[in-house]
């Protein structure tokens, strides 16, 4: 067998049989199915529990009977009953809450006060507050007498919803949804840093370990160094590529499992609808006015997942793969020329400093990209090969033109042959070199050193 | 037939020269000792030999022709720091440095078992490297040495932990490695093992060779005419003009006496005088030990230099 594939296996066996690997993979695909799980059952199970709540007028019946009841709400509108009377006793009559209206709310927003034991959500408060507001314009106008108000009133009541639409080049629209690329720009930013960070120093670990156990002397005798350095760089980049492969489908399916077992009836239907909604939306995206189809009918979860759905997928996969082992052959050969030049793990901090800055550089970067992914900053930092998997990662989930990946991709697998090419210089000197303690200008000699 | 020839080799590190201009030649089926004090430049003459580093001047040579990269799979090299994976199991590993040296998987197995149990360490197989003790890992070591059969093995320092026992079952598999046709180089500070086991030596100083050729030569040409004459019963030879006595001891029956001859040396004239002088059980020239002409060329060397 070719020595170097020898060796590949080796470093890939020893590896993916360690205890530390498999509880890793195990593991890891529960934190990430809990990422994707815990906000759905959230919003699915928000607070299902039927509510009823009692509507106080303080001797006036102008709201009377203008909330509408809706699901899970029901108004109960009681007359005569002054606030006080039922303040400290609506819990026991059944009451969720009490809803206060003073007489004054026409002229006074701050009029109306909703007294609940528990936190009410969201959605309740939106509602009250719509239908009140509605009411209070209706009967402002009301006061204009004007002649067939309420024919007038449905045809200019017009419902907004932002929806963001990025058009590309070609002119073809795609809704997008910024929450989900900014939990994506996150997720393969920072996914990025840490398996280029933990896949990096374990090629480094691999070189102390095989320099202080001195069985580097041993196997520089059957083969080149250039051949073991590279052979444990691909052998555990091999280890990578098969922990997160067995990341995504392990995630995958937990998260198959909980869909199925643990979301209530319907979530998957409505899941399963929506590429069809989505598909007219696009279709009456240029006249956004007139699409009255979806976003009504798309509720909040709904939308999450339709935004999901709706990301580049094709293009982040790939570009995570391209960048994670670019980012990976750049930072593991320089973490090999650590190894190697070092005669164990403590003396690695000062040569460490250089190659961490740029990562963590770019960490930060990353996540300020996702507040502003077209900043300068961003730009160039997604175009220098040191920073560029990481802020790249950031960046394209918000839709990157094309010439700037290509470039990106492009510097990058040039400075890793640059890259490669000196950590072997190092490396070659460096793994026989014992006892003395290395310095810089060390490593500028070794570099230089011909043959 | 010479197997291995190093010519006019040189190679200078940063800061110090750690080899100038050494040549050593190695006849075939030989034992060929690479002597020198700590830091003498040994290994880094050894690591040339392996090509792990390239020597900035000079030429060397395997079977009369120049040595390539290749070469290195005929070569079996047991370095002086020698490690192997603390955590994977003995027998893998020996497997994977066999493999590396071009065997296949099931040669290299059938060669592994031969040796692991000739050497008593089958049993060890299954368990990692980290649970042997030092002289278990330099057995492995050894057999993932000598297992694919090279004709050149380059030992440094290989007795260096190993009890007497394993001391003495390991010079007997160089031996009968040489026996089969190998040549072996191997640098040790261990004088005895140089006397039982080297044809011939190179002693190696500050970068330069200061000695070399046959054991048998160099110990005869140290000689410094001096004699070993063993007398039956207690006897104390009177010297005369052509010798004087070094130093005389009696045990268990024996007298053993050492005498320095005058020049010109007269071996006729010295033996007469100690057969007059009682019964000669033996006379021989007093050959000085390795390690005594260790010790006197390296100081008389670093006494000429201290003096330039």
């Amino acid at each position: 067998m070719n020595k170097i594939a020898l060796i590949i296996q080796r470093e890939y066996i020893t590896r993916v049989r360690k205890k530390s690997f498999i509880i890793m993979t195990l593991l890891t695909p529960f934190l990430f199915a809990l990422i994707f799980i815990i906000p759905a059952l959230v919003m699915t199970n928000e607070d299902k529990e039927f509510k009823k709540i009692a509507v106080i007028e303080d001797g006036s019946d102008l709201f009377t009977n203008v909330i509408a009841d809706t699901r899970d709400v029901d108004f109960e509108y009681l007359s005569g009953v002054k606030l006080n009377d039922i303040k400290n006793t609506f819990s026991e009559m059944g009451y969720y809450g009490v809803l206060y209206i003073s007489p004054d709310l026409v002229t006074n927003p701050d009029a109306i006060q909703l007294i609940s034991r528990k936190q009410p959500p969201i959605g309740l408060l939106d509602h009250i507050s719509g239908s009140l507001e509605k009411e209070i314009e209706r009967q402002k106008l009301l006061a204009y007498n004007i002649e067939n108000l309420d024919e007038i009133l449905r045809t200019i009541n017009t419902s907004v919803r932002v929806q963001t639409i990025k058009m590309d080049e070609t002119g073809s629209a795609r809704e997008t949804s910024t929450g989900i690329s900014m939990a994506l720009a996150y997720i393969g930013g920072f996914l990025m840093y840490m398996l280029v960070f933990m896949f990096g120093s374990m090629v480094m670990r691999g070189v102390i370990e095989e320099k202080t156990n001195r069985i580097v002397e041993v196997i520089v005798s059957s083969v080149k160094p250039v051949q073991l350095m590279l052979g444990k760089i691909i052998g555990v980049a091999l280890v990578g590529l098969t922990q997160f492969a067995l990341w995504i489908v392990l995630t995958l399916a937990l998260v198959m499992i909980v869909k199925t077992n643990l979301l209530p009836e319907g979530t998957m239907e409505q899941i399963q609808q929506l590429p069809r909604s989505l598909a007219e939306a696009d279709q009456s995206v240029p006249g956004a006015a007139t699409t009255t189809v979806t976003p009504e009918q798309l509720t909040e979860f709904q939308e999450i997942f339709a935004g999901a759905l709706n990301q580049p997928w094709g293009l982040i996969i790939f570009s995570f793969i391209f960048y994670f082992l670019t980012g990976y052959l750049l930072y593991a050969s320089l973490f090999a020329a650590i190894g190697s030049a070092v005669d164990n793990e403590t003396e690695t901090q000062q040569f460490m400093l250089p190659v961490t800055i740029p990562i963590i550089l770019g960490l930060v970067v990353a996540m300020g990209t996702m507040q502003n992914p077209e900043s300068s900053l961003s730009f160039w930092f997604s175009i220098i090969p040191f920073t560029s998997p990481i802020v790249m990662m950031a960046r394209i989930p918000f839709d990157v033109p094309a010439w700037e990946i290509a470039l990106s991709m492009g510097l990058m697998l040039l400075t890793i042959f640059g890259a490669v090419w000196m950590a072997a210089k190092i490396y070659r000197t460096g793994i026989l070199m014992y006892g003395k303690k290395t310095s810089y200008k060390e490593l500028w000699k070794w570099l230089t050193y011909k043959g | 037939m010479i197997l291995f020839e190093a010519k006019d080799v040189t190679k200078r590190f940063a800061t110090q020269t750690a080899l100038d201009g050494v040549s050593v030649s190695v006849p075939e089926q030989s034992i060929y000792g690479l002597l020198g004090p700590n830091g003498a430049g040994k290994t880094t003459l050894i690591r040339i030999i392996n090509q792990i580093t390239a020597p900035d001047s000079g030429e060397l040579f395997l079977n009369g022709r120049p040595m390539r990269q290749e070469d290195v799979n005929i070569i079996g090299y047991l370095p002086e720091e020698r490690g192997l994976y603390k955590k994977m199991k003995v027998g893998e590993q020996a497997l994977y440095l066999a493999q590396l040296k071009g065997l296949n998987h099931s040669e290299a197995m059938r060669r592994l078992k031969y040796w692991f149990k000739k050497l008593d360490i089958i049993d060890w197989w299954d368990k990692k490297v980290e649970e042997l003790s030092k002289g278990m890992q330099q057995k492995v070591q050894f057999v993932t040495t000598v297992l694919h059969e090279p004709r050149l093995l380059i030992f440094d320092e290989p007795f260096t932990g190993f009890d007497p026992i394993n001391v003495k079952q390991i010079k007997e598999e160089i031996l009968f490695l040489r026996e089969r046709g190998a040549t072996i180089i191997f640098s040790t500070h261990n004088m005895s093992s140089v006397e039982e086991l080297c044809d011939n030596i190179t002693l190696i100083n500050k970068a330069h060779t200061i000695l070399e050729g046959s054991v048998e030569k160099i110990r005869h040409e140290w000689a410094g005419n001096e004699f070993e004459i063993v007398f039956a019963g207690e006897v104390t030879p009177s010297p005369n003009g052509h010798f004087t006595v070094l130093s005389s001891a009696f045990d268990e029956g024996k007298s053993k006496v050492l005498v320095k001859a005058a020049e010109p040396v007269d071996n006729n004239a010295i033996l007469s005088a100690m057969t007059a002088a009682g019964t000669v059980l033996s006379f021989n020239p007093a050959l000085p030990s390795m390690n005594e002409i260790f010790i006197r060329v390296v100081e008389t060397k670093n006494r000429e230099s201290a003096k330039n």
